[in-house]
Parts: C-alpha cells; structure tokens; sequence
C-alpha cells in the first residue's frame, strides 16, 4: 500500500505543522552528507542552489554544456502566484483551487495547497535574484491573466519569463559552485542509480565529451529532469529532452505515476513537412487578445482575410461563452481538433485553425485614439496605433512566428495547431517528494504531483521552483537526519561496479547491433504510433493496436538500428539511442495507462467517455485515484493505486461555459 | 588606449589652432607674422616646453599601447576563419585601427623629421630669421613654404590626415565608450561631434601643404 | 510565402576531437525545402551520412527556439548566419537558394576550444559568472516583491540586458574574441537594479578579471558583437560596464 505521506490536520495548517516538526539536521553534518541533483532546470537549480546554501555538499549534472540551457528557459508566458496584487478576489485557497479545478480532479490536494502556499515566497525570492519582472509605471510589479482562470495571478517577463525565473535560478547556482558548495558536471547524462541495502547511494553517469562512465556517491539523490513529451518525436520540448533518468529510475523500483497524462498545448505552429524536428509554441498569452476560429464553411480554401465575419466561426467564444478564448488548454485542443477533424481546417495541410489579432489590433488603436483625443483618426491611423500597442506586448511572439513560417501576423492571422507541452504524468512521490525508492527524489516536471490530469498555464514555472526552493530544503532533511552515520560510501563498492558493467553492457549491445536504420526514423516511427493512437483522443481498440506496434517497433530496434562511431568520444547518436530505446519502453506504458483509465479527464481523452455534447466525462467512483505502475519484468508492470481523498473541494463536472 | 586617445585629440585640437595662423596670410597678408608669432610662443613657453615632453609621452604610450593591444587581441583567436565576417557586422576602419595608426607613425616621423626637429636642433632652412617688435624668432612660415614645395610630400601629408580622419572616426566615439560615457543623449552627441571633428581637424590640417604647395598663401 | 526546394552544397569543419587537426569536408543535399530550419537541414545531412555508413556531423543545439542558446554555427562568415537577429535554429532555409554553397564553422576563440566537429567548449561563459553574475541573497530571505518598487524604465532596460541567451556569437563575431558584450549584458542587468546594489563594485572587477583569465580579447569596439547578437543586446552596455569598471577601480582600497 502507498503512503503519501500527507501530515494530518487541516488542510491549511498541513505544511505549517510538517515544517514545525519534520527532522532537522545541524549545519556539522549538512557539510558531511551529499546529494546529487539531476537536472539543472527550474526545479534542479533551484535544489541544488538551495540546498548548498544550507551547507550540503551538491553534485549537480546536466547534459548540456551549461545549466543554464535547461529547457525551463523556453517557458515564455508567466509564472503563477497568490499574491492577490491586482485586489481582484485571489487567495492562496483560490490558487489550490484552480489548480484542483483545472487539473479535473486528479492531484492530490494536500501538495496543490502547499504549492499554492509558497506560490508567494518564489515571487518574492525571484525579485531578490534581480529577475526582471514585468512593471507598472509605479514600480510595482505587473499581473496577466492566463487560461482556465478569472484573477490577473501571472506575474511574467514579456515572453521570456522561464528565461528570466532560469537564469535567476541558474545565478544562485553559479554561486555556490563559486562557493564549492556545489560541483558541476556539464555534458554528463545519468544513465543509472546506484542501490545499496536497499536505499540510493548514487549514480553512473557518462561523460558526453569523452564517452566515460563515472560513478558519483550521494546520500540522496534528485531527480529534475523533466518531462517525457519527446516520447512523441515532435513536441514543443527541447530536442535532448527526454525520459532516461525518470526511465533508470523506474527500472530500479521507482513507481510511475499516470504515465498517459499528457498536455496538448493548443498555440503552437503547425507541422510544415516530414522534415519537421521539433513545435514551436506560442504563449498562452496570446490568447488573451487574440481570437480563434474557423470558416463556417468546411473545406474553405479563401485567403483568411477574404473571409467575411459573418462567415467565421469562432468556435471557442460558441461553446464556451463564459471563458471564451480562455478556456483550459486541453479544452482547447480537443475543440481545435475537433474543428479540423470535422473538415473546416484552413492552411495546406489542414491541420491548422486560425489565431486572429485584427480585433485586438482595432480596439487597441481606438484606445489610443481615445487617449490621445484624436476623435476623427482614419482607420488607417487606429490599425497602425492598435499595431504598436500589439508589438509591444507580443512582439517577440510575433517575430518568433514570422521566422518561421514567413508570414507577418499583424496582417495575416496566424495559422495554430496543438501539439505536445508537458507532462503532468512522472515518478510517484509522496508529499515529501520521494519516490518509492528510499533516497531517491523527483522534483519538477519529473514528478507527477501537483496538475492532476491538465496542467493549468505559468503553473510549471510555480512548481518546479516551489520543489526546489521551498519544499525539498525541508522535506530531505527528514531522510537525511537518519543518515548522519553513514559515511561516504567509496565508489569502489560493488553495487557501483556492478551497476556500471550493467551500463557498460547495454552501451556495447547498442553499437554491437550495427543495423541498417538510424535512430532517429525509429523515433519518428514512435512518434507517430504515439500522436495517433494516444496524443488528443484515445479509444481502446487503437491503444491495443499501439501497443502490439510499439512491441514491434521495439524489437526491430534492438535488431537493426544503426549507431555510427565510437563508445569513447562524443556521440551524439548514441546518447539519442539510448534515449529513444527508454521512449519506445515508456511508449508502451504509457499506452498501457490509457488503456486502464476508462473515463476522460484533462489532457486524456478516451472517445468512449464524453457527453453529449463532446465534453470529457470523468468516471470519479471507479478512477479517482492516481495510477503507479511497477515495473516486474521487460513489458510487464503491476498496478498500484493512490486513492485521491477530497475533503476540501467538491470535485464536479468542470463547466467553462 | 582611450586616455592617451583623448588627450591626443586635444592636442590635435591645439596643433590645428596653432597652424591655423598661417591662413591670415589670406585675409590680411601678414605674409606668416601671426604663425610665426604663435609658433615662436609655442616654442619659447617654458610651461608648453614641459608638456611637450607630456606630449611624446602620450604617444609613445599610445603607439605602445596600441600595439601590445593588437597582439594580444590577434593571439586570442589561434585558427581563424575561412570567411570572415567583414563589414557586416563592422567598419572596415574600426578593425583596422592598428594598420591607420601606423600609417600616422610613418607620417609623424617624416612631418617631425620636416618641422619639429630643424626648429629644435638643426635649424636647417630656419638660417634666417624673422624679427617682428625687435624679437628675433624661426621663420617657421618660410619653412613650411619650401618643404611644401615637394609633390612627393604634399601626397605623404595627404596620406597622412586621411589616415588621421579614419584613425578618428573610429577612436574618437570608441575613446568616450571606453571610459563609461552609455547615456544615450551624450553617445548621440559624441558620434555626430566625433564624426564632424574627424572631418574637420585632418580637412584642415591638408588645407596647408595644398595652399603653401598651390601658392594660395605665402 | 511561395515555397521551393533546393540543392545545396556544404562546406563543413570536421574535427574528431579538441586535439585532432581539423579541416573542412565537402558535401550536397538535395531537395531541401525553404520550410525547413537550418538545423532541420543539417538533420537531413546527418541522416544521409548515416546511411552511407560515414559518422554524422556533431554539432550542439537543443530548444530549437532560439532561446537556450545552445546552438552555435558559423554560417557563410556570420555567427548564426545572415539573418538579424536570429540564432542558428531559426534560421530557415529561404535563406538560402538552389545551388548555394554553405560554409560552416564552429566559433572561433582559444577561450571556446573545439569539442568535436562544430561544438565548442564555452564553460568560459559559467566561471565568468560564478565570478560575480549574481546576487548574493539565500533562498528564503527575500522581502515581498512589492516592497521595492523599481522605475519602469530602469526594469525595463535591465530586462532588455538580461535577455542574453550566452550563446557566444559575440565573441565569434568580434576580432578580438572578446567576450565583453557577453559580460557587459549581466553587468548591465544587476546594476540596474537596486538589488544589484550592495555586490556592484566586487561584481564587476571581479568578473573582468575572470573574463580576462579565460583568454577572451579587449574589447575596441567595433560594434561586430551588437550586429551579430541574437537577442540585440545593445553595444552601449559596454559602455556601462566600462563605467562600473572605472568607478569600482577609483573607490577600491
């Protein structure tokens, strides 16, 4: 049976009275007792800066060439916080609500409170970094709204929040490397955990400069290495992205927590062609002023701008007249993808609805008109006012979207479609953050706590911080207070020679099968099993069709893909087949969790479950729970089950209508 | 680099003032008297004899500066590139500063050579003297006269302020970045001042071998 | 926007690793569209080299958004190549048109050695700012945010400096291989702000120092590294920097 570890007492007074009498540890041993941080992200900079200002001795890894390349810092539109700044009704109960809310009803309310708690701290703490927030002509700080709420929360840096909150975070960990309280290894990739007498005690890791395996001891280790969405080949995520760690992790015992949960984030720039690496998104921000639709009429080939309004169907504002354009992403998305998959796609491909900003251009230029008296101003002169107004706030979205697909947005609306964002499905931790394994952590994205089955927008950026800042530089001390005894274990131990010959051997058997496709066309190939059989709709019959294909595909992986180069220098394909051999195992998991999740909710949609009117319908008697996978042997895992206890919130059909 | 470029472009300032006199020639035909009158101050001021030996200092310093800065700056980069970004993203002058400045070198040798030296030491083709209010002093108007007289030098003095005018187009905004000056009305300010006063000062400067060489004045 | 395909013919550094001699390799690909990245190019190359059993071309990138700063090549004589504004993985492909010859290089410093083929080694980037490039506040001692009000414009301005991805293209692009565009940027952001404050003048001698420890040039400033910076970080940081420079060394012990 799980325990997740939640402290009694009122919901409220829950992370009050842990902090009041988890363990400490005096600042003597802190200087004795290592930990390893996994992930240089918002989460893992964060851990590892925190926790060597508290003294601890931190090991810090990343496979980039620097922490500060993490893919937190592609996070463009806001972070989240219960300030209540802008006196409009928020509250930190409002926040955990939301969030409960948005995510339909599948996080557990104990660590979405302690999240919505310390929300405020990570805003104060970032202004002390020196991130640049967004101001005021007052000086104070600047709020947006974001989707899926009502209040202005979002406190943002113009489209490049995740860059600012990263480098701030990024700085306090160049610090304690400055101070020795950290050491950083760049360009290495964990590729095991170390267990001795069933706790960790540290990890293989390659060098990716040189191909070298080397073994590093922690009394802990943390795990912030992100989400999983690469698992569909094409994904708004970075293209080293990926699942390995989590994957290691999971093979040495470590629960996975609702692996189907995806986000399908719905602004992102339509695929171009098979030659197609990676999506880019742009902010949910936008569709604070933009509008969304389709022709009425289906298979419309019309230039947008010679569609007329009254033949436009903005099909958002139709469904959802309460929320409108400010739906929740995953409501989003499906109602796009119905759109297209009704036959009213515009662009060539088809796949794409249009994201308007000719309203949002005239009504600001009339608000400027109005400010600056010019009563009689030409449409003309408003357009071009209205303009300024618009590149002021989003131009760099709007740049962003004219280099790729060279067409200027102010004139013509631009072309979206969803695609892969995030990963509200990780390893199960409990409210401590640790895993089922003893010592081991996830942190951030990496874990699948706080957004339940959809991740509300600029709450990422809010909990990868909120791990590492404020709540792993308490929760550890509550393991590590036991470990004060055990000293550094020399990596000589034979848990550590044993776990590096088992790396050792999975490398040499990948360049041993010298076959005849690349790595990357079995990526492409899972890519797609994955987006069409278990991306924005899923039904049984296609999820038991994934699943003998991703077996397949397995199999001829392992039979024929071919790794050019050596093991002992930098190689990049190598370190990708490794990778996408982890994919193809989650893939199939991933597959497997759909499959037992007979209801909708959030980001996972299965086409038996909805109602009438094509909304997701939740079965709350039967899957009120989160679903923990344990690994038993190669495809075969066994199901545990967290039940989800509602005391707070009343959890009901969510209505954005 | 930036200090001794500034104090340069002071001095610069001063010479043109000086030699300036020679143009009253034209306006009243004092045939040299105020040149001659001025260059006889500057030579017998004992404060200005001090910092002339300021001024050799400062370009010296200068000319050494310069030069360790470039080497050090090229030996930063080992292998170089198989193209390189030119003009696209510089000036062709702003990245040839090492090049102009000795172009300016070669120019001050021979122009000291001409000038500084017979009035201090030789006293080659200064054999006469003028007297003006019964002070006897170099006839320094004279001399200009006849070693302007040589195309060949009118062409190295010409070489010589159109090295200067590019040296400053670059160094004179680069001197005021490098000692801090970022607000934006004065970095305006500067460029445009910088830009007319590396015009300006060689225009002037050539002005006079061409006017003594073409018989304008004299 | 008409789309078209195009074949194209490389010039690329190959290196095996940073001690080996390099030299440059001459290849083709054919049918690239003007939809694609550059980057999604090179992946076609890649995969081609793949199958005709030759090691592919390494080379570093990651977001693929131009924000990470990750990736770094040197395009027909330009960091990033010829578009403004722009880092190698937005760079597209109607750049370019049929039977183009591409050069590509990895950047060029002592300070950034060669990895292998066209990655560099710009740990430079992070000593510089362990020397300096933050302000010294533990998790946990932070007053609320709007406790202290800042201009507008002075948040503003720090914003704009702080927007540096640290992707090294002004030290490619300057002759000097300076890095002070790079440094004046974080310089800029954290004195302009009163956070900043305390640590300024440590800050910033201390930072030049490690700056010139690690064999980047003098800055002389020529403007290269503005022209070539993907994010547009302004040349007058540098000036700042040299201001913060000057009145830190004037008032120190």
């Amino acid at each position: 049976m799980l325990d997740a570890k939640i402290p009694s007492g009122p919901l409220d007074q829950k992370w009050t009275q842990y902090k009041g009498h988890c363990k400490l540890v005096n600042p003597a041993n802190k200087r004795k007792l290592e930990v390893i941080v996994v992930g240089t992200g918002l989460a893992g900079a964060s851990a590892a800066a925190a926790l060597g200002e508290l003294g601890y001795k931190v090991k810090a890894f990343c496979f980039q060439d620097s922490p500060r390349r993490a893919h937190s810092i592609a996070a463009q539109g806001g972070i989240n916080a219960a300030k209540n700044y802008q006196n409009d009704g928020d509250s930190v109960y409002r926040l955990f609500y939301d969030t409960i809310k948005g995510g339909d009803y599948r996080a557990r309310e104990a660590n979405v409170h302690r999240l919505a708690e310390v929300s405020a701290n990570i805003i104060d703490q970032c202004v002390a970094q020196g991130v640049p927030f967004a101001r005021e002509y007052g000086g104070l700080l600047s709020n947006r709204s974001f989707g899926g709420t009502q209040v202005q929360r979002t406190f943002y840096a113009a489209g490049q929040t995740g860059q600012q909150l990263l480098i701030g975070a990024y700085q306090a960990l160049e610090r304690q490397v400055a101070l020795g309280n950290v050491k950083m290894y760049t360009r290495h990739e964990m590729l095991d955990i170390v267990m001795i007498d069933g706790k960790t005690r540290g990890i293989i890791a390659r060098d990716l400069k040189n191909g070298k395996l080397e073994r590093h001891f922690g009394h802990a280790v943390l795990l912030c290495s992100g989400g999983y969405g690469n698992v569909f080949y094409l994904s708004t995520n970075a293209m080293g992205s990926n699942v390995t760690a989590a994957w290691k992790a999971h093979k040495k015992g470590a629960y996975f927590g609702n692996p189907c949960f995806t986000q399908i984030h719905p602004t992102c720039i339509p695929v171009s062609g098979d030659h197609q690496s990676k999506l880019t998104l742009m902010s949910e921000s936008l569709r604070n002023d933009g509008r969304i639709w389709v022709p009425k009429k289906a298979g419309d080939t019309r230039k947008p701008n010679d569609i007329p309004e009254e033949e436009r169907d903005y099909y958002l504002e139709r469904r959802y007249p309460a929320f409108g354009n400010l739906v929740p992403r995953d409501v989003a998305s499906r109602a796009a993808k119905e759109r297209c998959d009704a036959g009213y796609g515009v662009g060539s491909s088809r796949q794409a609805v249009f994201l308007d900003y000719a309203a949002a251009i005239e009504r600001y230029g009339k608000i400027e008109a109005g400010k600056k008296g010019l009563d009689n101003a030409s449409s003309d002169e408003i357009i071009k006012m209205g303009k300024e107004v618009v590149k002021a706030k989003y131009g760099n979205l709007f740049d962003m979207y004219e280099k790729i697909t060279g067409e200027n947005p102010y004139e013509v609306p631009m072309r979206i479609y969803p695609a892969v964002h995030y990963t509200m499905g990780g390893l199960w931790v409990d409210y401590e953050l640790m895993t089922t394994v003893p010592g081991l952590y996830a942190l951030g994205e990496a874990n699948f706590s706080d957004h339940g089955a959809n991740r509300l927008g600029a709450s990422a950026l809010m909990q990868g911080l909120a791990d590492g800042y404020f709540v792993i530089p308490y929760t550890i001390g509550n393991y590590l207070s036991e470990e004060i005894r055990t000293n550094a274990i020399s990596t000589d131990h034979e848990a550590f020679v044993a776990a590096e010959k088992t790396v050792q051997e999975r490398i040499e058997k990948l360049m041993q099968i010298k076959g005849s496709q690349s790595v990357e066309s079995f990526h492409k190939r899972l890519g797609k099993i994955m987006w069409d059989k278990c991306g924005m709709g899923r039904n049984a019959a296609g999820l038991k069709t994934a699943i003998s294909e991703i077996q397949a595909l397995k199999k001829e992986f392992w039979s024929d893909v071919r790794i050019p180069g050596d093991i002992n220098e930098m190689n990049p394909e190598l370190d990708k087949a490794g990778r996408v051999a982890d994919f193809i195992e989650l893939g199939e998991l991933m597959c497997i969790d759909a499959l037992q999740r007979e209801e909708s909710c959030g980001g996972h949609f299965r086409e038996e479950h909805q109602t009438p009117d094509g909304e997701a319908e939740r079965h709350d008697e039967s899957y009120m729970y989160v679903a923990n996978w344990e690994l038993k042997a190669d495809s075969t895992w066994q199901l545990h089950k967290e039940p989800l206890i509602y005391d707070e919130v009343k959890p009901s059909q969510r209505s954005y209508k | 680099m930036a200090l001794t470029g500034i104090f340069l472009i002071t001095f610069l300032l001063v010479h043109v003032s000086i030699n300036a006199c020679v143009f009253a020639d034209l306006f009243v035909n004092d045939d040299g008297e105020m040149f001659n009158k001025a260059a006889h101050f500057m030579g017998s001021t004992v404060l200005i004899r001090i910092m002339e030996v300021g001024l050799f200092g400062g370009i010296i310093l200068h000319i050494v500066q310069g030069y360790l800065l470039t080497l050090e700056n090229r030996s930063k980069r080992s292998v170089g590139y198989a193209i390189n970004y030119g003009n696209g993203g510089s000036k062709w002058y702003s990245r040839s500063m090492g090049l102009l400045g000795t172009l300016i070198l070669i120019f001050l040798v021979l122009h000291l050579y001409h000038f500084w030296t017979p009035a201090r030491f030789t006293h080659v083709g200064l054999e006469v003297p003028v007297v003006y209010n019964g002070v006897e002093m170099h006839n320094m108007f004279l001399l200009m006269k006849t070693t302007f007289i040589s195309p060949i030098v009118i062409v190295v003095y010409i070489m010589g302020c159109v090295s200067l005018a590019w040296h400053l187009a670059h160094g004179f905004q680069s001197a005021f970045r490098t000692i801090g000056v970022h607000n934006k009305k004065y970095n305006t300010l500067l460029i445009s001042l910088g830009y007319g006063f590396s015009v300006i000062i060689p225009f002037l400067f050539i002005l006079m071998p061409l006017s003594f060489h073409f018989g304008w004045i004299g | 926007m008409e789309h078209y395909t195009m074949n194209l013919n490389l010039k690329v550094w190959r290196q095996k690793n940073a001690t080996a001699k390099g030299g440059f390799e001459n290849y083709s690909v054919s049918n690239i569209s003007s939809e694609m990245s550059f980057l999604e190019m090179f992946d076609v190359l890649n995969e081609k080299l793949i199958a005709e059993g030759k090691e592919p071309i390494a080379f570093d990138h990651d977001c693929r958004e131009g924000i990470c700063g990750m990736c770094s090549m040197y395009i027909n004589g330009k960091p990033h190549g010829p578009w403004q504004a722009t880092t190698t993985c937005q760079l597209h492909m109607r750049a370019f048109k049929d039977g183009d010859t591409i050069v590509v290089e990895p950047w060029r410093a002592n300070a950034f050695p060669v990895v292998k083929d066209l990655a560099v080694d710009r740990g430079a980037f992070d000593r510089i700012i362990q020397a300096g490039g933050f302000v010294s506040v533990n998790t946990g001692n932070a007053v609320d945010g709007n406790a202290l009000p800042i201009e507008k414009d002075k948040a503003d301005a720090a914003f704009y400096a702080a927007a540096c991805i640290g992707c090294g293209a002004c030290v490619a692009a300057c002759k000097n291989s300076s890095a002070m565009l790079f440094l004046s940027a974080k310089v800029s952001h954290l004195a302009l702000l009163p956070q900043g404050g305390p640590e300024r003048r440590s800050r910033v001698v201390n930072m030049v120092a490690q700056m010139d420890k690690e064999g980047f040039g003098s800055c002389t400033n020529t403007g290269a590294c503005e022209a070539t910076c993907p994010k547009e970080i302004s040349i007058s940081n540098i000036a700042r920097l040299n201001q913060e420079y000057l009145a830190a060394s004037l008032v120190s012990e």
